[in-house]
Parts: C-alpha cells; structure tokens; sequence
C-alpha cells in the first residue's frame, strides 16, 4: 500500500506543534500499525532526521503505553483494541491517516505523540488501594465471594490506565478510570472497609490535577480499547453519594 | 571474591527458612528510616519489594523506564500464579510444588531457594486477595485453580488470561499506599546507566532522565535490581520492546556474577511471525494447551486448510510421544517437538514454521461457551493479531523467545557478589534451573519481592547503621558519570548510516540461529564470529540522530542494543561450555536416541556464574556445585 501519514511534530512541552507530511510505500497489510511507524522511523534516521517519537512497550495491548489520536479516534478506527493491536490491515491503498498526540489539559505534550499522564497516578496514589501489610492478609479462602461478583469486578479492574477515556471526551474527563478502579474496590467486600475514604480522595484529587466533569455522552465507553463499562461511573456516583 | 558462598542455612530442607528467619539480624524501626534502599524495576517482584520495604519504614527510591509503574512487563502473563494450597485435594503440597520446580528445572537449580519459594508462595495468593486481586472463583466464592504444563496436580490461580496484569495492578496499588505515606519516592522514565560502588559496596546509581536527558545521581545504603529477563537479545520475542538488560549487565562489569546466562526458555505457543518488520511475537498463554491438541499434518508439505485434514491424516505429535503428559508436557520439550516436525518438513502456513493448536475436540465436548469463558480474551487477542476465527479454524501457533532462568548469581539472601546489591525475580538465577514451569514465574519474582528480600536485606543493613546518608559528591560518582556522558556522546558522535534497531534485529536473529532452542559446537562458534564482526559494524556505523540531552529514543536503544552485544557473546559461550542438555538448553551432540535431553551430572550439575575480567578478557567461570540431597536425580521424562 502507498500511505500519506499526516504526523503531529512538536519538539518539547514549550514547543509549537504543527502536522507534518510523510509519504510510505510498501506499507505491508500483515504489518501492525505500530510497525509501520517503526519503518517510517527507520526511513527518517537514515536521512539523519528526527525519528517520530512515541509511547510504546509490551505491544501486545496490555501495558497501556501506547496511545495516539488516529483519523480521529483514540487508539484508531477498530473498537476495542490499542493502538499497538491494530493491524494496518484495516487500512487501503492511498489512505491518508492522521495521527495526533492525546489532547487533554492534564496530559500535557512532552514530544510529538508522547504526553505526561503522571496526573492518572496521582488519583490512584491518592486512594486506588486496599490497606493491607505484607504479611497481614488472612487465608485467602476466608473471604467468599460471590462468582457474578468477582466477575464484575475484574471487568472493571482490566483498565490498563491508557488515557483514551480522557483523550476522547470532550470535557477530558477521567471518571471512566476512576470510576474503574472505585468499582473494582465497591464490589469486593475486602475494599469495603475504608471505601468511603477512598472514593472522596481519588475523586477530590481528579478535580485538582484538573480533569473535567463526565460529559454524559459516553465516548468514554465508545473508545476505551478494554470495553470498560458506563455502569461504573453510575457506581462511582452512588459510592460517592454515600461517601458522606 | 572469586568464590561462591550461597549461604544456605543449616537444618532439614523444611526448616532452613524458618530458622533463618528466626535468626536474621534486624534493624530496628528508628534506623530504617535512616537507611535508603534503591530499587530498580517496578513489575512484581520491584513494586512488591518497594512496598513492603516502605511498609517496614525504610527509605525507598524506586525507579523505572516507564512513563508509570504500572506498565511494567509482568502486566503481559497471562495464564497465572503457581501456589501449593492444595485446594483440589489432588495430593498438593509445598514439598511437592517443590518436586515439580527442582524436576521441570532439570535439576540445575538449587534445593533450598526453590523449597522457599514454593514454601512463600501460599502467603502470595494470600496477600494477593487480601489486595483485591480479582482472582477467578468457584460458584461457592472460593478460589479457582487449573492446571499448568508440567505438573500432574491443578494448583495455579488465575484472572482469566490476564493474571499478570492483575497481579501487577494489586502491587502497583500497595506500592502507591507507600509512595502516599511518604516512604517509596518515585522516579518513572529513568534509566539506570550504571552502578556506583564505594569501597566495594553497592552504593547508588546513576540514572538517565529520558525525558529530560538530564545525567542523575541517586545513591543509597544498597541497590535491588528488579529488572526483569534479557529475552528481548532475540529481537523478536514475547517480551515488551523495551525490555533489556542494561541494569545487569552494567551490574555485571562492576563485579556481580552472572549465572547461567543461556538458560533460556522458548515458550511453545506464540503467534508465528506475519512480516519482515515485525516487532515483537505475541505469547498464546499455555493453559491453551489445557483443551487445545497440537498437531501437524502426517503428510510432508500439505497445504490444505486444517479443518479439511481428516482426523487420520492428523499427527498429534505430542500425544504420540508423550502419552503421560500429552499437550500438557513442559514448553522446552513442546518447544523443541513443534521445532523437529517444521525442521522435519510437516510445519504449515507460508512459512512452513507453524503447528496447529485446535480446540476442535474440546469445542464439540464442552460446547463453544465453556471454551469462551476459559480463553475468549485469547482468541480475540490471536484474531486481532491474525484476522483468523479460532472457534472455527485452528490456530497456527509456533514458539518464541519468552523467559530467562539465567540472571544474576545471588546466594540465598538474594545478594549478588556486589556487597549490598540484590537481584530478585527474573533478573536472577536462583529457582528455575534450566527451564521454567509455566505460572511459577509470577510466583518466583512476588515472593522474591514481597516476602524473601523483605526479611533478607536486614542481615545486611544491619551492619550498615552508622553509615551516615551517602553522598553523591563522592568521587566515585563523579568518575561513573563520567564514563557514562562518554558513552552517550560516543553513540552520538559515530553519525553511521544504520538504525539500533536494524543492528538489534541482526544481533537477534543471529542469536536465535544459533542458539535458540537448539545449539551446536559449530553453529555456536560460529555465532561468536558473527556477533563480534557485527559489534565492530555497529560501533562503526551507527547512527544515532538528535542530541543527549533531549528525550532521544534512538540513544535509548543504541545502549540497549550495545550491552546485548556483549551479553549475547556470553550467552554463547556459557552455551558452549556446557557440554550437555538440560531443560531448555540443547545441545544437539548430547541426546538420547529418541532425541530427548541428555544430561550430564557427573561433569555438570554446576551454576555456572561468570565473572567479568575486563573489556576483551576472558570470562572467568566459577562453578556451585549443586547438591540434591531431598531429591533423586532423574531422567525427566514426561512420556
């Protein structure tokens, strides 16, 4: 396949971004679109420019590393997947793709199509945990819990922390991640203990490292490459509610 | 230095960690907070280690390359975490988790740090659900449990095909509660560049920031390298693109050991290579191997679809050769069987470097439901890579680089032959001899983490009290970042023609031809030639664009790919020496007729730890004898 990839480039978090051009030949179909970024870059190296610099590790779509904005979508135009997952199969001959960085107030740019999101940390530091001291924990079997339960709770918990969430809403809105991690903790009687402690500090500390409202249109949902559900911000309001 | 003390404490094998602990020395609370304790790493066993040293009130700097901890590469096991609870009432026990690990290893790992780690290992998937790790559950709401290769009893826990993910994430969020209270700092996008030692002791590091490109000095009362394995020295492997081996091997040229460094497991069942500009080989977790049958077609060079080869004309070549075990035997004995046929000429797809995984027959018993709920994460994973339907079609599957059992050399406190420095979970040597068992890796690096280095790094900081703060201005940090700038500038200014990458991806295939999953005298000399003309190409014509003190991608790896060079003649060489086979080490002159491993233990049941003399000198190998005084040495068969 022929390709035009238009690339934002922006030297540092100070610089001025702008789109630039690049033209690939030979894209190959069986190749990941991640792959096809890494011959770009190797195209560029050989011509002594500066290579396309983005966020990338386990690519196999489970360490959340990866993230850019393609032809409009976080993580491109397949649901369901990150970006390292998708396949340039998806793609045709004499498409032109856009790929931008995550734009959000909270992630600042740190180059071309990395950005910061040290901010998703600081709600999990601030409360994503469960209280206890190695060695502390009863036997594991002591506490029963319900299968549908436990269930839910893994699907809230495989939130893999990419940013999609926050770079698709139009508010840059992080309640679909916190609201993941507060459901997880709701559902499982261990997390109950300090749950109202927890949901006030990780939603007091959203507010402050500057996400904005849930924006009700649930592009959250349409976006997130792990199909993390709407139903846990209901959750994270009710817990909320209670919190106080 | 020079010789090996492993410090294993005295008594009967189910005694030695109990009486450990009951006569470590201590540090009391007050000093702990004086004492500082770098970790380097933040996957199960760094993040594990980080908080409970933060728990128990020291002073804790953690680092990783990541943009956040919780991106390290355990997130990507999938299968799960071995644990010896007995659950099933299948006749398990920690004598026989034990068993399982000393046998699947081939008997080259050492008794007593394998006996502890499965002895920790119920206390793991204890503070694992206290955590809130959503483990997979029984109907009655008590834990559920399956089986892994291997091993004749069901006692690995599980979150679907994501336990690593999850148990990272229980970590990850027991590391935060640290890092709140005060106790863990957090330094996310560094890279340590190099070990600092003053009076030979392990002091600090100095690090990189990748952001900034700023030179760091961070120093510390003792260093813990929570790295992770080299598997990447293959380029296309099942580990994270950015995983290397530059802290240990840094550690490596500063005095530590390195044990057995060609100990590498290839896992059976990844996903075959699909374009030339591949990345990185995506894992197909084992516990496939639980309903799936593997199977090639018994004509040469068929090239129909699977599903239009009848049953008759189907070689399901593990079951044939190994009727005990059957698909579930160990990945190096699946590895190299799925080898033999492709090699043989019956391998499918394109490539010819393929075997079939079907889940026909299970699919038909248990219905396609039963299938989904198990694996269906999985088969959306293979038919995102691969467009292919695996309720409907075989999968193709073919093995891959994945985990290394060599690592640093540390003695029964974890502590490599650098006073003070540590290496834990699979950046060390210690419990998995020549070939791993699937789901006890997980167990090996959160133990390592959360409750053996815990309790073991006392013994040393106990001495270690009156030594005040430690500070950089130390000539000794000076003089390592020193050679650490030159070396940085050195890749800049080389201004060659070819990428890291390119170079890597040479080193990498050069590597697995060689020695991969099945090596010789000859091809393994010859690789020695190929690695060091390749070297000498790559300081020669590198090109390493932008500049050092920016965020540089291409400098990243350029060191990255440096030190696998010279780690991946090492790997060789320890390849070489070893003049038998064992586990996930084949050497093609010494097999059974029937072509399985065939051990040496007159010559070499041995850790075989190399020392490093020098740029260009010769290894130094100092051998630890291994002593099985709990077990019989045997021919491991699976048949």
């Amino acid at each position: 396949m022929k390709l035009t990839l238009k690339i934002w480039r922006q030297k540092n978090a100070g610089a001025k971004g702008n789109f630039e051009t690049y033209k690939m030949d030979n894209v190959s179909t069986k190749m990941a679109f991640l792959e096809m970024l890494d011959a770009l870059n190797k195209k560029l190296v050989e011509e002594n420019k500066d290579p396309v610099a983005f966020d990338h590790d386990c690519r196999e779509g489970i360490c959340g590393s990866c993230g850019m904005y393609i032809n409009g979508h976080p993580h491109g135009p397949v649901p369901a997947i990150t970006t390292c997952s998708l396949s340039m199969r998806y793609f045709k001959d004499g498409d032109t793709i856009w790929i931008e960085p995550w734009r959000a107030k909270p992630f600042p740019v740190i180059k071309d199509l990395i950005v910061d999101r040290r901010a998703f940390d600081k709600i999990q530091i601030a409360g994503g945990f469960i209280s206890v001291n190695t060695g502390a924990a009863p036997e594991a079997n002591s506490i029963l819990i319900q299968k549908n339960k436990s269930d839910d709770a893994f699907d809230a918990a495989i939130c893999i922390g990419c940013g999609a969430c926050v770079a698709a809403c139009k508010n840059a809105s992080a309640m679909l991640f916190v609201s993941a991690k507060i459901s997880q903790f709701a559902l499982l009687p261990q997390g109950r203990v300090e749950a109202k402690d927890r949901v006030r500090a990780m939603v007091e500390k959203m507010d402050e490292v500057g996400f904005g409202n849930c924006s009700n249109t649930g592009a959250c949902e349409a976006e997130c490459p792990k199909e993390i559900k709407l139903v846990n911000i209901a959750r994270l309001f009710r817990e909320y509610y209670k919190a106080f | 230095m020079g010789k090996l003390i492993s410090k294993i404490p005295d008594g009967p094998l189910a005694m030695k960690w109990t009486n450990y602990k009951a006569s470590v020395k201590l540090v009391n609370p007050a000093n702990k907070k004086k004492l500082e304790i770098i970790v380097i790493g933040t996957g199960l066993s760094g993040a594990a280690a980080s908080s409970a040293l933060g728990e128990l009130g020291y002073s804790v700097k953690t680092f990783c390359y990541q943009d956040s901890p919780r991106r390290a590469h355990s997130v990507a096991a999938q299968g799960g975490i071995n644990a010896a609870k007995n659950y099933q009432n299948d006749g398990d026990s920690t004598y026989r988790l034990f068993y399982d690990m000393i046998k699947g290893g081939d008997f080259r790992a050492r008794e007593a740090n394998v006996y502890r780690a499965a002895e920790v290992s119920n206390q793991v998937i204890d503070h694992y659900t206290a955590l809130g790790v959503p483990f997979a559950r029984d109907y009655g709401g008590t834990l559920d449990t399956r089986s892994f290769g291997g091993v004749q009893v069901s006692r690995t826990f599980y979150s679907k095909g994501q336990t690593g993910q999850q148990c990272l994430l229980g970590v990850y969020s027991s590391l935060n509660r640290q890092i709140k209270k005060g106790n863990v700092t957090m330094y996310p996008r560094r890279e340590m560049l190099d070990l600092v030692l003053i009076d030979g002791k392990a002091r600090g590091i100095v690090a990189r920031n990748l952001i900034t490109g700023d030179i760091e000095r961070h120093a510390a009362h003792a260093v813990v390298l929570a790295t992770g394995g080299y598997g990447t020295i293959y380029f296309l492997s099942t580990l994270a693109v950015n995983s290397n081996a530059s802290a240990v091997w840094k550690a490596h040229k500063k005095g530590a050991f390195f044990a057995n460094p060609s100990f590498v497991q290839i896992h059976p069942t990844s996903v075959p290579q699909l374009n030339e500009f591949q990345s990185k080989l995506t894992l197909m977790s084992e516990s496939l191997r639980n309903d799936g049958r593997i199977w090639v077609p018994k004509l040469k060079g068929d090239k129909r679809p699977g599903n239009e080869i009848p049953e008759q004309e189907r070689d399901y070549y593990l079951e044939r050769r190994y009727p005990a075990f059957g698909n579930l035997v160990p990945r190096d004995v699946a590895s190299r069987a799925a080898k033999e046929r492709c090699d043989a000429g019956f391998g499918i797809g394109e490539t010819g470097l393929a075997v079939n995984l079907d889940f026909r027959d299970a699919i038909k018993k248990q219905g396609k439901k039963a299938i989904e709920d198990k694996y269906g994460n999985l088969f959306d994973m293979y038919k995102t890579i691969t467009g292919i339907d695996s309720y409907t079609e075989p999968m193709r599957i073919y093995p891959a680089g994945h985990y290394t059992m060599g690592g640093l050399w540390v003695d029964y406190e974890l502590m490599t032959t650098i006073p003070g420095l540590y290496a834990i979970g699979e950046a060390n040597f210690s419990d998995h001899g020549a070939n791993r068992l699937g789901a006890s890796s997980l167990m090996q690096t959160s133990g390592d983490g959360y409750f053996i280095l815990p309790n073991t790094i006392s013994n040393y900081l106990s001495d270690e009290i009156r030594v005040p703060k430690i500070s950089t201005d130390n000539p000794e940090f000076e003089e390592t970042e020193k050679a650490v700038r030159e070396r940085l500038n050195k890749f800049i200014s080389i201004k060659g023609k070819q990428t890291a990458s390119s170079f890597h991806k040479r080193l990498g295939k050069i590597m697995w031809d060689y020695c991969g999953m099945v090596r010789s005298e000859e091809g393994l000399k010859k690789a020695l030639v190929l690695i060091k003309e390749l070297r000498v190409e790559f300081w020669r014509d590198l090109n390493v664009t932008g500049e050092s003190t920016e965020l540089n991608q291409e400098l990243e790896k350029a060191g990255r790919v440096a030190d696998f060079f010279e780690l991946g003649e090492l790997l060789v060489n320890d390849a070489l020496n070893r003049n038998e086979s064992c586990g996930a080490h084949f050497r093609e002159e010494y097999q059974t007729p029937d072509g399985e491993a065939l051990r040496n233990d007159e010559k070499f049941a041995y850790v075989a730890a190399w020392e490093y003399t020098g740029e260009g000198k010769p290894h130094i190998l100092h051998k630890e004898e291994l002593k099985f005084e709990n077990v019989e040495m045997k021919v491991r068969s699976y048949k």
